[in-house]
């Protein structure tokens, strides 16, 4: 059976012109996608079923003692992390967050160590942004800053940036000028018209530069800043000057270096100075394929998009504070359920130190480091593949996850509502 | 033994994108528990074809395979992110939940240890 218009449920670009070749209930082929999503698609090594750990080893379980087991976990800790959710739906990040609540835990999102500071820096100075239909259609100057798109979202310059003909951009790739501004020559600089290349860490001096010189102001610019020449950038403000519609795409590059959410606030300002002049719109280049979705649902359940701590009976929000990372380094935690991410190996090693510690709790499809260090483990089934639901592009438009096998596991959505169901029970609700 | 001074930066790599949720697999650990160097850098260490390197930040220490990358500057040394990079990188967060994942100081220098698998990475925190 050949299924199409299938989304991909790895990466932000959350492509959804997918083919699906299915046999007897097994995908056995993929195409159009990217290596990394036939990847996924195809599948790997899977959790075949739950287990709870008894004297240092994993021992096999039912769900019912597994989810009955978490809500001990749950119940008997006073201040529970709840943390993951950029591979699930939004309805399982729905249920997580209900579960939080009940508990008075502290939910987080893998945001917080991606573009968290992306998000903090939003909230400071607004985002001038668009729909990556936007884009394809009309823009002319396409800048990624700090991202390197071509290891991390293969498809995002064919789908929707450099190369697709769009009713704007009839000359696809010609009509088109691609900047790629980093630290080292990446893999999408062989597709880009430029290079510019910034010395590790100072991606802010060279915004505030080009800001400077978008405001007249050359003549305060040294002549050589975070490593690239005046010259450099008075071109490239003229051409942002002259572009009909430019777009920033910024990655990594500016959350996770020196400055963090300063460096993205000075690049929105950029580009919110730049519309005096032109069109100039700018977007993160989120990761997973619904790190927004939580953050969507997040901010519509609670009021704030991840960092929410329950703990005071409301949600309080201070990233820093009720971020995961930091909440381990305190030490604060005393147990922790892990849904659809894999800490033990994102994390700095003293965050996995006291993860390690605490009784774990991890619901996920695959065996990865969290697995090695949990202490209950519930397989679920694969979103986008085995289960429905919604997710949002990195731009914020939500589409519909297609399910294109019949799963062999629970959905995290109803492994989570039988986990709560156990949480209130236990508590005489 | 030889040692250099480099500026690290972890980040991702298809290959390791391709293995993220395989992470227990041989692939995985070829992919991610690796530093890419400049031709220069890896020939000041001594290294001819291949060898391992030992990482050391501040913060800790691990040893993954040395790989040429010339597109990156001499003095800048990249592992891809995952249980390998995070032995070094900086916890501090700076009071915004965001660590230090690029740009810390670092030392690398010749190492024929060999890599830990990410079962042995586990047990060390333990
Ligand atoms: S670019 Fe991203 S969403 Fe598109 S196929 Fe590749 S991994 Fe999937």
């Amino acid at each position: 059976m050949t299924i199409t218009d299938v989304l991909c449920p790895f990466c932000g670009a959350l492509c959804d012109d997918v083919v699906v070749e299915v046999e007897n209930n097994k995908i056995v082929e993929v195409k159009e996608a990217c290596e990394m999503g036939v990847s996924k698609m195809m599948g790997h090594e899977r959790i075949t079923t739950p287990m709870i750990r008894e004297s240092g080893e994993l021992k096999e379980t039912t769900y019912e003692d597994a989810v009955d087991k978490t809500a001990e976990i749950l119940v008997n800790s006073i201040r529970p992390l709840i943390y993951g959710w950029s591979s699930t739906t939004c309805e399982a990040h729905k249920k997580g967050i209900e579960l939080a609540e009940e508990m008075g835990a502290v939910i987080d999102n893998t945001a917080s160590v991606c573009h968290g500071p992306s998000i903090l820096a939003i909230q400071n100075v607004g985002l001038p942004s668009c729909t990556l239909g936007q884009i394809k259609n009309r823009a002319d100057l396409i800048i990624y800053w700090g991202s390197n798109q071509a290891e991390a979202h293969p498809r995002h310059m064919s789908r929707y940036t450099s190369f697709p003909r769009g009713f704007f951009s009839e000359e696809g790739r010609k009509g088109k000028k691609v900047v790629v501004v980093d630290v080292r020559k990446t893999t999408t600089v062989e597709v880009a018209d430029e290079f510019i290349q910034v010395a590790p860490g100072e991606d802010y001096p060279v915004l505030s530069a080009l800001r400077a010189i978008l405001a007249g102001e050359e003549d305060i610019v040294p002549s050589c800043v975070g490593g690239v020449s005046k010259e450099r950038l008075i071109e490239l403000v003229e051409k942002m000057k002259d572009a009909r519609f430019g777009v920033i795409f910024f990655g990594l590059g500016l959350t996770h270096t020196r400055g963090r959410h300063n460096n993205v606030v000075n690049a929105i300002s950029l580009v919110r100075e730049l519309n005096a002049h032109t069109k100039f719109v700018i977007m993160p280049m989120r990761g997973h394929y619904n790190v927004t979705g939580f953050n969507q649902v997040c901010t519509w359940e609670t009021g704030f998009p991840f960092a929410v701590d329950f703990s005071r009976g409301q949600p309080w929000y201070n990233p820093g504070e009720t971020s995961a990372v930091d909440i381990l380094n305190r030490k604060e935690c005393d147990s922790a359920l892990i849904v659809a991410s894999d800490p033990a190996a994102h994390f700095p090693r003293k965050s996995v130190e006291h993860l390690a510690k605490i009784p774990l709790i991890q619901i996920d499809p695959y065996p990865n480091p969290t697995m090695e260090l949990a202490d209950v483990v519930i397989p679920s089934a694969i979103a986008g593949v085995e289960v429905e639901g919604t997710a949002y592009r990195m731009d914020k438009v939500p589409i519909r996850l297609r399910k294109v096998i019949e799963p062999n596991h629970l959905s995290d959505e109803e492994i989570l509502g039988r986990i709560l169901d156990k949480v209130r029970e236990r508590r005489g609700e | 033994m030889k040692k250099i001074d480099v500026k690290l930066i972890t980040g991702r790599l298809v290959e390791q994108g391709i293995h993220l949720e395989n992470k227990m697999s041989d692939e995985y650990l070829k992919a991610a528990a690796v530093c890419e160097l400049n031709e220069r850098d890896v020939a000041e260490l001594g290294i001819r074809d291949e060898g391992n390197v030992r990482v050391k930040s501040r913060f800790g220490e691990v040893v993954v395979m040395a790989k040429v990358n010339n597109e990156n500057p001499a003095g800048i040394a990249f592992i891809p992110m995952g249980p390998w990079a995070n032995r070094v990188i900086d916890p501090d967060t700076g009071g915004c939940g965001m660590p230090h994942y690029k740009g810390m100081d670092a030392e690398v220098g010749l190492s024929y240890e060999s890599i830990p698998t990410i079962k042995e990475l586990m047990e060390d925190v333990k």
